[in-house]
């Protein structure tokens, strides 16, 4: 992949290109393969339908599910919203009760509330300071009113994993369905719906080198899992997802899911060593550099790292070569600074020092050194610049001052 | 967010970086905002018997606009007087820079420092010189009012 003269890209997290290998797969479906795969009474309708199911079977392949048992999306937004509010409305006149958790995406947490707004009861688990939840408060929380746990594979802030087989093995043990928003896990880390006994997960393309704008959901089949659609239509997907299915980008789905499987284990090896590199690299050299979430159950790709004393969005406009996220709040017009961090016990002052570093398959040895010199050297002059390093130099507590907050 | 080539240089060249000595009688020092919030300038004037700024350096931790802004009025306010520098509106700081409109707050903060600065200048000073401004800075508020 040809990169002269682009800024580094280090923002995996927030999408990924799509894999060369996986758009060749996609382009006849653009062009001379264009049948609608609902059509039953010609070939072109066949030819495509046939290339949906080979791709079905390929996403199911790598999480360990039945074919049948997939359905196809617009992207992990929406497959969120239909397990959520799709689950939600079926049983709520039975169970009434949400679990999910205080770092979850904002597609899950708004759906969670809308379900709230209809009735439910929604209860937000905390975490801990690594990121990860309490099972023994998770086992609490359930009651016989419970219809549904919502527990993310893997956070798209600090890229934690979750312990989802224990998670799934408490909710089968209890009769309640357990949903996880995948998006972040899918081809990342091995997955197995039936070991972790996940009832609902939902994936995302772009965000493992698929095309944007297609997802799915895996629905369990036995013990069945029913849900209330969320629009009208032909009855698709088995009745749960109307409309007719984006040929080419359910086969790039597809593909990318297969590359995945067969390339996880290397792939997962070669980022471990990277960000290994990109992490020690910054810290031999800087004091005061403090990782959030947990860095032993993370994925490979994630880093997200405070910079005490220098302001997170400044940072990035100092590192013009690099483009990743940052937790600070002035990076949206909100100005609160991000919810993941906080919800961590990460104090506010901190949590606007911080940097997601995303690494993914196109990121180079030679990416990451540069990236760590010009973190380095952007960190060093903005400490400069800083009336809080400053201060800190001098031996004063920063905490021990009595701010003004405006 | 994309920002002005003015704000840009001001970032990458920031203009009279430093500190100076809180407890020289000639200095003031202004230190506003908040870690908390994301925000913490410092702002210092150092200034003449005859009550005019000779020179001013700044700290700051927040984003590129504030440095900018903070960077921005230190040049600005320095050959003035504690009355000109204190009438120094955010507005200014802004339509200079082009901020957008989320980063206008940044602005204020510059406002607030070199009043603080001043205002620190004046405490040490405790009402001698001061006469004079506070005649002046009076005159200058009726005139707004008016």
């Amino acid at each position: 992949m040809k990169k002269a003269g682009k800024p580094i890209y280090l923002d995996y997290q927030a999408t990924t290109p799509t894999d060369p290998r996986v758009l060749d797969v996609m382009m006849p479906f653009l062009t001379e393969k264009f049948g609608n795969p609902h059509s039953r009474n010609h070939a072109y309708g066949w030819e495509a339908e046939d290339a949906v199911e080979k791709a079905r079977s390929e996403i199911a392949a790598l999480i360990g599910a039945d074919p049948k048992e997939i359905i196809f999306t617009s992207g992990a937004t929406e497959s969120n919203n239909l397990a959520i509010k799709g689950v939600g409305r079926f049983y709520k006149d039975r169970k009434n009760h949400i679990i999910t958790c205080a770092t979850e995406h904002k597609c899950v947490l708004e759906s969670c509330r809308h379900m709230g707004q209809e009735g439910c009861e929604v209860t937000y688990l905390h975490v801990a300071k690594n990121g990860l939840i309490d099972l023994d408060n998770l086992r609490q929380t359930i009651t016989d009113q419970t219809a549904l746990v919502s527990i993310m594979g893997v956070n798209n802030e600090i890229g934690v994993i979750q312990p989802m087989a224990e998670i799934g093995a408490i909710c089968r043990e209890k009769g309640v369905f357990f949903h996880s928003d995948c998006a972040q896990a899918v081809g990342k880390i091995p997955l197995d719906v039936n070991e972790m006994n996940i009832d609902l997960m939902s994936i995302s393309a772009h965000k493992v080198y698929g095309p944007k704008g297609v997802g799915a959901l895996y629905v369990r089949r036995k013990p069945r899992v029913r849900l209330t659609p969320l629009f009208s239509g032909g009855g698709q997907e088995r009745g749960m997802r109307s409309g007719t299915l984006p040929t080419p980008l359910c086969v790039g789905l597809g593909e990318a899911c297969a590359i995945a499987g067969r390339e996880m284990a290397q792939e997962s090896e070669r980022l471990h060593y990277l960000r290994d590199r990109l992490y020690l690299g910054i810290t031999d050299q800087l004091p005061e550099v403090y990782i959030n979430g947990d860095l032993d159950q993370r994925i490979p790709g994630n880093l997200n790292l405070s910079f005490a004393y220098v302001e997170g969005e400044s940072l990035m406009m100092g590192i013009k070569n690099l483009c990743v996220s940052s937790g600070s709040a002035c990076t949206s017009a909100s100005l609160e600074p991000s919810y993941v961090l906080r919800a961590l016990g990460v104090t506010e002052d901190l949590a606007h020092t911080s940097l997601r570093l995303g690494l993914g398959r196109f990121t180079t040895e030679e990416e990451v050194d540069a990236a760590v010199d010009e973190i380095v050297t952007q960190v060093k002059k903005l400490r400069e610049l800083s009336p809080l390093w400053e201060m800190a130099q001098e031996g004063i507590d920063i905490a021990s001052i009595e701010w003004a907050a405006h | 967010m994309s920002y002005s080539n003015k704000l840009i240089d001001h970032y990458d060249n920031p203009r009279n970086v430093g500190s100076m000595d809180k407890k020289d009688a000639q200095v003031g020092t202004g230190l506003v905002g908040a870690p908390a919030c994301g925000d913490v300038m410092k702002l210092q004037i150092k200034v003449t018997p005859e009550g005019i700024i000779e020179d001013a350096k700044f700290k700051t931790f927040g984003c590129g606009s504030a440095i900018a802004s903070s960077s921005l009025i230190t040049e600005w306010v320095k050959g003035k007087s504690l009355d000109q520098a204190s009438d120094i509106k955010n507005t200014e700081i802004a339509e200079e820079l082009a901020l957008p409109p989320v980063k206008i707050h940044c602005s204020v903060l510059a406002e607030d420092a070199i009043k603080a600065a001043v205002e620190d200048y004046k405490t040490k000073h405790g009402g001698t010189a001061d006469d004079a401004d506070a005649t002046d800075a009076a005159d200058a508020e009726e005139a707004r009012s008016a």
